[in-house]
């Protein structure tokens, strides 16, 4: 009886990452921390990175929320074990396009399993719960840039 | 005899399929539906009557400003207030608290004073006074509530000293549904000298109010609650204290004599209405409580009884269902705050829309309700006088939904 709608966007992959979160935990050397929380809603995390040089050496988070919102951030995780400053950008954006809808990046294969939260891009209420892992990751990207003076190249 | 169905017909709104189904609409503690009464009333007033108040001599401000009074006194019926000069209007309750705290709060409070309200608040009953706390150097002071969401009142005596100015307090909660024994409260208030705001914006909707019965000194309350247009609503306050208190905001209307240094006030309540107020609005929030009586509170209270008890009997079989507030349906007005196993409540609310089922989702302006239950955010329906059975009904199976997604 469910309308496929739903069916899109409760995908059992994301059901999945919000019943088993991946890499949630406190990080406990981490190089940058960053706060996000969804005002309207309560959604909220903490981003936790250990950023080495030019990669991620380890990414946690810990937080709560809605299942976009948590699987969204659990799926992130795991694709930023040892990735590249530059390269976690990239995913950041590309992301953050399919969420508003761009339909080359819900194709595009380097966004992986996150494609399986293309459905909520059609539930504008909830893109925001979708984004913040996303937003939280640049934001740790811009501020660790900052700091160590661009050695993750030019992220803008 | 009542009958929802055909109260129903009453608002247009409610007739419409959302995502394929017909609307079944339980987000009534946040807003109202607007029946054809109110809606035809604003048209009419725009089309025909629309013109500055108190102000013009000509033929459509003699109109508007008739209109506009006679909804002051309709409204002061409402509320059973002993004059309609005491009868504010403010853009809604939560300008009417504003008011309060900024045009009393500043002139009477000071250092060491207190401020009581409660952590079942809505945050428009809580930063007003953290600000007034803030700026006077007042401090702050909270009842607790129970693991049912009531009131805890055994030691009121004790909270409430002679440094107690200030204790507001809503008469009914909007996240839980709890209704506070405001009348008792403003008693044991008053027995120490402070000064009793009631919140109603949820109180004065399902029921009329009776300020002179609480004995409160000032009641507010939205007219967007109970049938009327946003961006209306009242401050009831007593004459002599309205009175002896400062202006809110300054501006035209609310003047009596102007000066370059000075000026001299307007007398209540058009001291405090300072510009061209939301005319309309006034006329519409009078057209709803018209219909309200029209109907008759009694059968709608009865009818809303009725819609609880059924709607808490169907949720309770609901496997895994969570439903905070109080237990008696006595102490709670026609909310249901709850979760469902660990689906996240914007999980449930969309599910739900995706049924044609509007329910809110989140912390519902009450983060400390929400604290103290250890939540982040419920799922709230909250019904009125046009739900029906079968809306519950719909609301139950979209539940079922939800377990199936994620159970
Ligand atoms: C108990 C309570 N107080 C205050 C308010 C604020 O009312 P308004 O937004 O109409 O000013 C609300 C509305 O949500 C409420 O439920």
């Amino acid at each position: 009886m469910e309308s496929p709608q739903l069916s899109s966007l409760y995908q059992q992959l994301i059901l999945e990452h919000y019943r088993n979160p991946r890499n949630k935990a406190e990080l406990d050397e981490k190089t940058v921390e960053i706060h996000m929380a969804n005002p309207v809603c309560g959604d909220e995390i903490r981003l936790q990175l250990r950023i080495e040089g030019d990669h991620i050496a380890e990414a946690k988070f810990v937080g709560s929320g809605c299942s976009i919102s948590q699987a969204a951030v659990s799926m992130m995780t795991t694709r930023l074990q040892g990735a590249n400053l530059v390269e976690a950008d990239a995913l950041a954006k590309r992301f953050t396009e399919m969420m508003h809808g761009d339909e080359t990046a819900a194709k595009d294969k380097t966004l992986g399993d996150l494609r399986a939260l293309e459905g909520v891009s059609k539930f504008p209420v909830r893109i925001k719960c979708a984004l913040l892992g996303f937003d939280a990751l640049q934001e740790a990207l811009k501020k660790e840039v900052g700091e160590v003076g661009g050695v993750g190249g030019d992220l803008n | 005899m009542y009958d929802p169905v055909r109260v129903r017909r009453d608002f247009p709104a409610l007739d419409q399929n959302v995502n394929g189904k017909p609307l079944v609409y339980l987000d009534n503690a946040a807003t109202s539906q607007k029946p054809r009464a109110v809606l035809d009333v604003l048209d009419a007033y725009y089309k025909r009557d629309n013109a500055n108040v108190h102000r013009g001599i000509h033929q459509l401000s003699q109109r508007a400003t008739v209109a506009y009074e006679a909804a002051r006194s309709k409204v002061a019926g409402w509320i059973h207030a002993p004059d309609e000069s005491e009868v504010i209007w403010t853009r809604g309750t939560t300008e009417a608290i504003n008011l309060v705290a900024i045009a009393w709060g500043l002139d009477n409070l000071s250092e060491g004073d207190e401020i009581l309200i409660s952590v079942l608040e809505h945050h428009s009953n809580i930063i007003p006074w953290q600000i007034l706390a803030a700026r006077t150097k007042a401090t702050l002071r909270y009842l607790e509530i129970d693991d049912e969401g009531r009131l805890v009142l055994d030691d009121l005596e004790s909270v409430l000293t002679d440094r107690t100015k200030m204790v507001a307090i809503s008469d009914v909660s909007n996240s839980l549904g709890t209704i506070n024994p405001v009348k008792e409260i403003t008693r044991a208030a008053h027995a120490v000298g402070a000064i009793v705001l009631v919140d109603g914006a949820q109180g004065a909707v399902h029921t009329r109010v009776d300020v002179q019965d609480l004995g409160c000194d000032f009641y507010a309350f939205s007219g967007h609650k109970l049938c009327g247009p946003t961006g209306i609503g009242v401050l009831w306050g007593r004459k002599e204290l309205l009175e002896t208190m400062s202006p809110f905001q300054g501006g035209g209307e609310m003047i009596h004599i102007v000066d370059r240094d000075e000026s001299s006030w307007a007398s209540v309540p058009h001291k405090f209405e300072a510009g061209t107020p939301n005319i309309a609005g006034a006329i519409g929030m009078g057209a709803a409580v018209d219909y309200l009586s029209n109907l008759g509170v009694e059968h709608i209270e009865a009818h809303e009884k009725e819609i609880m008890a059924y709607a808490m009997g169907r949720l309770l079989e609901v496997p895994d269902i969570r439903i905070y507030g109080p237990s008696s349906l006595e102490e709670r007005s026609a909310v249901i705050s709850f979760t469902l196993g660990d689906a996240h409540p914007h999980d449930i609310s969309t599910i739900l829309d995706m049924d044609g089922v509007a329910v809110r989702a989140g912390h519902h302006c009450a983060q400390l309700v929400m604290k103290h239950f250890g939540v982040s955010a419920t799922a709230r329906a909250s019904f009125y006088l046009y739900t029906t059975k079968e809306d519950v009904d719909r609301l139950v199976d979209g539940l079922g939904q939800v377990t199936t997604i994620f159970g």
